[in-house]
């Protein structure tokens, strides 16, 4: 079980901003949340960069009850 | 919003921006050169909509913590920049207002215009923010968006 936080077009795609989610390593979490959330999350997933705890991360990195993974769509600050 | 004792003054916050008071924060005996750089919502986009508003999200922390990275790597490269403030709003941004200010602080006007520069570019490449448009007709997420880069891909 890992903290999920959605950001910009993941978070609209989704629904929600903050979850909890099920899996040992990135990858797992992330499956479970296109699980959880459907098509058009996977969609934004596929685009997306992953980060754990404020840094990138692969999905074979394992995680943790106290890991926030962050599912960051292409940005556009500015 | 109460402006640090260090040379460094980052902010991503819901708060209207007020380019000359970071300036005047930014300005030092030692600085002859004070850029001010100011990112406007502007009232039209590329495909022609008509804006009324942006809205931009983002997580403050890792927003902030991502900006303390590139008013890092300008340091790294413009060793004689004496202060830098990078504020970003979230939340809704009224067309003309700023939603990104960049201040460099420096001896000299090359080094601040230069830093300034690579501030703006890496905030746009590298920080965790995401634009929503507020068209007359219709609301998008920004066309223009890129994947993240580190700062240490610049």
């Amino acid at each position: 079980m890992s903290h999920l936080l959605l950001l910009g077009p993941a978070r609209d795609a989704a629904g929600v901003r903050h979850d909890e989610v099920e899996g040992d390593t990135v990858g797992a979490v992330v499956a479970a949340a296109i699980a959880r959330y459907g098509p058009a999350f996977a969609d934004v997933v596929a685009v997306s960069a992953l980060w754990v705890n404020g840094a990138r991360a692969d999905a074979s990195q394992a995680v943790g009850a106290d890991d926030e993974v962050a599912v960051l769509p292409p940005i556009s600050g500015g | 919003m109460r402006p640090p004792e260090t040379l460094e003054w980052v902010a991503v916050s819901p708060l209207p921006l007020d380019p000359g008071a970071l300036a005047a924060w930014a300005t030092r005996p030692e600085c002859g050169a004070v850029v001010t750089f100011c990112g406007n919502a502007r009232a039209t986009t590329a495909a022609g909509h008509e804006i009324i508003e942006l809205d931009y999200d983002a997580d403050v922390a890792l927003a902030e913590a991502r900006i303390g990275e590139v008013t890092a790597a300008a340091r790294d490269r413009w060793p004689e920049v004496v202060a830098i403030a990078i504020h970003h709003r979230v939340g809704p941004v009224a067309v003309e207002e700023p939603a990104v200010v960049v201040v460099v602080a420096s001896p000299h006007r090359h080094e601040a215009f230069e830093a300034a520069r690579f501030c703006i570019d890496a905030v746009k490449s590298t920080v965790p923010l995401w634009k929503r448009e507020v068209w007359r007709d219709g609301a998008a997420w920004s066309a223009q968006a890129t994947p993240i880069r580190d700062v240490g891909e610049l």
